[in-house]
Parts: C-alpha cells; sequence; structure tokens
C-alpha cells in the first residue's frame, strides 16, 4: 500500500488530475445511476441526463478548439447538428437491419461523428487561415448555413433504401419523395426529424463523455498535443521551430467537431422530435459559457461547468418569470469576480499556501 | 422593373444593417471587443419608440429621440458597470459578459413588454410612386437611405476632424499611448459607446418601421447579420462597414427573391466565407503586416 502511495505520488501532475477526472466522471455516473432507480430523482432531472452527457461532450469538445487550440468558435452547435440528423437518419434506416438498439445507436453516433468530421474538414481547410475574430464570424456563419440547409432538407427511408430531397422552392412535402408503401419519412423540411424511435440512454452518454475524455486528454498530452499548445502560446514560434500549423490546427478542430458529431447523433436519438432550429447561435453561445466558466484548457472544469449550468435554469425554477433574468446576472457577476484582480490575487496567495503545506507534508512523510 | 424593386429594398434593409454595423465597428475599433449587446440595444430602442408612441401619444420624431436618448444611456451605463471592470481581461472573458447583457436586456424586456408580437406603426407612411406607379419608393425607405447616409458622412467627419474623433482614432490604435498623451481613455471609450447606442435606437426604430412588429428577439439575428456587415466590409472601417451593409442587403434580399426565401440567409452567409476567404480583412480592411 505504501509503495503504492509512493508511486501515485511520483506520478506527474497532469496524470494525476486526468485520473481524477476519469474516476470522477465515474464515481458521477455510478451515483446518479443508483439513486435514480430509487427513484429520487425528479421526472425532469432524470429526462436532463442524456441532454447533459451531450452537452458535457460539446463543452469538453469545445474546449478542445477554444481553450487548447486557442481559436475562438461560434458554431459548435453547427457540428452538433450534423451530427444529430445524420445520426438520426442511420438509426432509423437501420431499424430493420440491426434490431439491437445499442449496436444502432453505437454505429448512428459513429456516423454522425464520421460527417461531422468531415464537415470539420471542409469547414476547416479554408478557415483555419484565418485569425481571430474572423474565424469566429465564419464558424457562426457556417453553423447557420447548416441550419438553413437542413430545414429544407426531406429525408424518407423505404424498402428501395434513402430518398433524399432538397426543398429550395419551399414548395415540396414529404409526399414528393415518392416512397412505396409502408416508407417512413425521417425528416420533414423546417419540422425536422419527426416519429424518431428514442435510443439514448444515459449509460451511452456515460460512455461517450468517457471516449471523450480518452481521445482528448490523450491528445493533449502527446506529441501532437503539445505542438498545438504551442501554435495557441505562439503561432510564431511555433512555425518557426517547424510545427506544421495547418495539420495540427486541422487535427483538433476535426476531433472537435468529430466529438460534437457524436454527441449530437446521442442527442438527437434521445428526442422523438428535433427540428434544426434547436442547434442555433445561442447553442453554440451557451456551450462557449460552459467552456469559458469551466476554464479555458481545462477539461474537467468544462464538465463541471455545464453539469452544473445545464441544471441551474432548472433548479431556478422557483423564480419563474424571472430564471434566465437572474441567469444572465449570475453570469455576469460571475465574469467580472473571475476577472477582478483582488479576487484573483486572494485565489493565488490561497493556493499557494495550500500547495506549500502539501509540499511540506509531503517531506515529512516521505522520512 | 421587379428587379429594381428588389434592389430597392435590398438597398434601404442594407442601410438598417449599415446603421447598426456602424455602431459596431466603432465599438470594435475602440473597445476592441465583439459587443453581442449591440442587437439588444436595437431592440430596446424599437421598444421605448413604441410605448412613446402609443402610450404617451407623443410623434414620431420625438420618439425617435426618446429612443436615442434612453439608449444613449443605457449604453454607456452597460459599459460602466459590465466591460470597464474587465478592461485587462482576455477578450473571451469580455464576450461571454457581453452575451449575458444580451440575456439580460432580451429577458427584461420579456418580462416588461410580454412575449407576443406588438405591432408597430411606421414613423413616417405612404409611398412615392415613380414612372406612372410603375414603381413604388416607401418614405420609410427614403428616410432609412437618407438617415443612413447623413449618418456614415457625419461620423466620417466627426472622426476625420474633431478632436474627440482623433481621440478615438488614437484609441484604437494604441491605448497605453493614447493614455500617455493625456486623453481619458475611459471618457472615449463611454463616448464611444454612447455614439454606438444611439445609432443602434435609430436603427431599431427604422427596423421595426420595415417589419412593423416588435419582440423581445427582434435585434438578435439583424445585430449577427449587422455584424457580418461590418467584417464583410473591413471591421474598424467606417466606409467598410456602411459598404457592408448595403452590400449584404442587396444580396439578402435579390436571393430571397430569385434563389430561395428559405435559403437567404444561408446564400448571404456563403457569399460573407467566400469573401473572407479572398480577402481575409474585409473589402475595406486595411491589411496589418505581421511583425516578428
Amino acid at each position: 500500500m505504501k509503495k503504492n502511495m509512493g508511486r501515485l505520488g511520483r506520478l506527474k501532475k497532469t496524470t494525476k488530475v486526468d485520473f481524477a477526472t476519469y474516476l470522477g466522471v465515474t464515481a458521477a455516473f455510478i451515483v446518479v445511476s443508483m439513486l435514480r432507480d430509487q427513484g429520487v430523482l425528479t421526472r425532469s432531472l432524470t429526462g436532463m441526463l442524456v441532454p447533459i452527457c451531450c452537452y458535457i461532450v460539446m463543452a469538453v469538445s469545445l474546449n478542445l478548439t477554444v481553450g487548447i487550440l486557442g481559436e475562438l468558435s461560434l458554431g459548435h452547435a453547427g457540428f452538433m447538428s450534423v451530427g444529430a440528423f445524420t445520426g438520426v437518419i442511420t438509426a432509423m434506416s437501420l431499424q430493420s437491419a440491426i434490431p439491437f438498439a445499442p449496436v444502432r445507436l453505437a454505429v448512428a453516433m459513429i456516423v454522425g461523428a464520421l460527417f461531422a468530421g468531415v464537415a470539420g474538414l471542409i469547414v476547416g481547410v479554408p478557415v483555419l487561415r484565418l485569425r481571430g475574430d474572423y474565424l469566429a464570424i465564419v464558424t457562426l456563419a457556417f453553423g447557420e448555413i447548416i441550419k438553413e440547409l437542413i430545414n429544407c432538407l426531406l429525408v424518407g427511408y423505404d424498402a428501395k433504401g434513402l430518398h433524399i430531397a432538397f426543398n429550395i422552392s419551399g414548395s415540396l412535402t414529404i409526399d414528393d419523395l415518392n416512397m412505396a408503401e409502408g416508407g417512413i419519412a425521417i425528416i420533414k423540411g423546417a419540422q425536422g426529424a419527426t416519429g424518431t424511435t428514442t435510443i439514448a440512454s444515459f449509460g451511452a452518454g456515460f460512455v461517450l463523455i468517457m471516449l471523450s475524455l480518452v481521445i482528448i486528454l490523450n491528445l493533449v498530452r502527446s506529441r501532437s498535443g503539445r505542438a498545438i499548445m504551442a501554435l495557441r502560446d505562439n503561432r510564431i514560434a511555433a512555425e518557426s521551430v517547424g510545427i506544421n500549423i495547418t495539420k495540427y490546427k486541422l487535427m483538433a478542430f476535426i476531433t472537435s467537431a468529430a466529438l460534437a458529431g457524436a454527441a449530437g447523433a446521442l442527442y438527437g436519438l434521445n428526442y422523438s422530435n428535433l427540428a434544426a432550429s434547436k442547434f442555433d447561435f445561442n447553442t453554440s453561445i451557451l456551450v462557449l459559457v460552459y467552456v469559458v466558466l469551466g476554464g479555458l484548457g481545462n477539461i474537467w472544469g468544462s464538465i463541471i461547468a455545464a453539469a452544473v449550468l445545464y441544471i441551474l435554469p432548472e433548479a431556478l425554477r422557483e423564480f419563474s418569470d424571472y430564471r434566465m433574468l437572474v441567469y444572465a446576472i449570475v453570469l455576469i457577476l460571475v465574469m467580472l469576480a473571475t476577472n477582478n484582480p483582488t479576487i484573483k490575487g486572494l485565489f493565488a496567495r490561497l493556493r499557494e499556501k495550500l500547495t506549500r503545506g502539501r509540499k511540506a507534508e509531503a517531506k515529512g512523510g516521505g522520512r | 422593373m421587379e428587379f429594381l424593386s428588389y434592389l430597392i429594398s435590398g438597398i434601404s434593409l442594407g442601410s438598417v444593417y449599415a446603421i447598426i454595423a456602424l455602431g459596431y465597428t466603432m465599438v470594435y475599433g475602440i473597445a476592441k471587443m465583439l459587443n453581442f449587446a449591440h442587437g439588444d440595444v436595437i431592440m430596446v430602442g424599437g421598444y421605448i419608440s413604441f410605448c412613446a408612441v402609443s402610450y404617451l401619444g407623443l410623434p414620431g420624431w420625438l420618439s425617435v429621440l426618446l429612443a436615442m436618448a434612453v439608449c444613449t444611456v443605457l449604453g454607456v451605463v452597460i459599459e460602466g458597470l459590465a466591460y470597464r471592470p474587465l478592461r485587462q481581461a482576455t477578450s473571451l472573458a469580455v464576450l461571454i459578459t457581453a452575451i449575458g447583457v444580451s440575456y439580460f436586456l432580451q429577458n427584461a424586456a420579456l418580462l416588461i413588454w410580454g412575449a407576443s408580437p406588438k405591432g408597430y406603426t411606421p414613423v413616417v407612411s405612404g409611398q412615392l410612386p415613380l414612372f406612372g406607379g410603375r414603381l413604388t419608393i416607401s418614405y420609410v425607405t427614403l428616410l432609412t437611405v437618407g438617415a443612413c447616409i447623413v449618418i456614415m458622412i457625419a461620423l466620417t467627419l466627426f472622426t476625420g476632424k474633431t478632436k474627440m474623433g482623433k481621440a478615438m482614432r488614437a484609441c484604437s490604435e494604441n491605448k497605453a499611448a493614447a493614455q500617455l498623451m493625456g486623453i481619458n481613455v475611459n471618457r472615449t471609450i463611454s463616448l464611444t459607446f454612447a455614439i454606438g447606442s444611439a445609432l443602434a435606437a435609430v436603427a431599431g426604430v427604422l427596423l421595426c418601421s420595415f417589419s412593423t412588429s416588435l419582440m423581445p428577439t427582434t435585434g438578435s439575428m439583424p445585430g449577427i447579420k449587422a455584424f457580418t456587415a461590418a467584417v464583410f466590409g473591413g471591421i474598424g472601417s467606417i466606409p467598410g462597414a456602411f459598404l457592408g451593409g448595403i452590400l449584404l442587403g442587396i444580396i439578402e434580399s435579390l436571393a430571397k427573391a430569385y434563389i430561395s426565401t428559405q435559403l437567404a440567409n444561408a446564400i448571404l452567409f456563403a457569399v460573407l466565407i467566400v469573401v473572407l476567404l479572398v480577402k481575409p480583412s474585409g473589402l475595406l480592411g486595411k491589411y496589418v503586416p505581421e511583425k516578428v
């Protein structure tokens, strides 16, 4: 036991933080599942479990772009949207081919991630040449374009396969797909996906969170991750030591997009009706708020911020009409407080004291 | 003739975007922040004018002045309470605060005026028939285009010729150096917010005169579009914001008329992306070479 403790003590600090993150998420999952099975959780809270998982993955993946790569993206919901609708189409058309729901869900999430990753590549290749606020605008524009394109999309499935139509004139309906008898409508233009069989589960959400943590934490702690962070800290210096800017930027951006796509697929399969307008600019902003409040580049911070802030408006329900107003005020006050030099200094001193105390303890324990 | 009428409606819509974009671009040029609450100041301006006309019975032109006064105060208060303490903070922190302010304004409006759309009576009514009535231009359109041109010229003169304008340009180039030269940076930024918010109030009144309805979320989409207009024309540049706004309005109007109503915004944003890829600093933006 003592030997083990010693080995643990010798681990790098980042490794310890990573393990603590995995452990914390697992523990939270077990506790929440138990609470749910005991019937302690309210109905509305139980219904929020899968969306919370999705938003945690969204926040963690956006943190890779904003916190670790250092590029502001305002269109993350666009990738979620791509993943959600491709995921729904996949799951609905494979209903008879793969009757076992968890496998179908997994396939849908993989397809969603693939398509979102391709979208990330299409956006990323030209856009990552731009810098700063321009990138923010283009990602914002991308999110809006995706939303409108899906609003025009008609997709149905019958024995012959997928039928896809693009409703540019606005006059087509789902009947114009000429589906055979027994065909199902999957996406109905502005109404979005209707009649989806909901196969998402909290367990799948947990697995997705763990997977994205493994992917992102391993990426960040690898050679590539260090290159990505070097780009963030000083692009010119990084370029001058031979780091391939485009390659590493794309690597981070596409990973982030693909994870958002997987989260979107899970989200889409959690609701029987889902319109593309759900994934608008406000959703992107919501996720960005989670990332910034959780701390840029801080993965476990994103997880906690996403979970807490998703529940917060619900918890503020007693304020009824005032809750979003209270939410806005809380948001502003938190930003003002965390950036206040006096409070910042206080925290820094506190942290210094704590680490010094712990170091002294460690020395004492070692002897 | 049909094309001409679409073009005219595009220009008038674009003039509204241009007025909003002028406010955006000035604030961005000096405070270097994306003020996402700008769109909601537009909405507040619209509501103030609406209340002045329908509850107090004031004439239209007076309601515009009242809206401008209220929005100016609002802009300065927002800047002083929410943005000034974050002058040294990262740009993302300021961005999130601006989003918080935007949520705050939207939800405050929701509580005060309710979610249902209010019918807005245009400040001026009537139409001007041209070519023997084959083409009509509403007076609102003429007013909008006129206001936009006047505002752009006034702003160009103000930033170019006056002492305060010079201080603004100095602050936008280098705040520390400006302060060393005896410029009161905080006051200059406040003034910028005041001007930007007053413009937002004008834009709000004009926007509501076009759409004749008013909701707490009225300002957000035009706000985003005006922001893209500012980037399109080269952010920080006054003629750029004007040009970007007008072009965006024309593209939107023509896309709606000839391609697809549903995809109009998608086309608009696609054009924006293409322009930024070809000319990353926007149409009239200055190219700033990188120093190593």
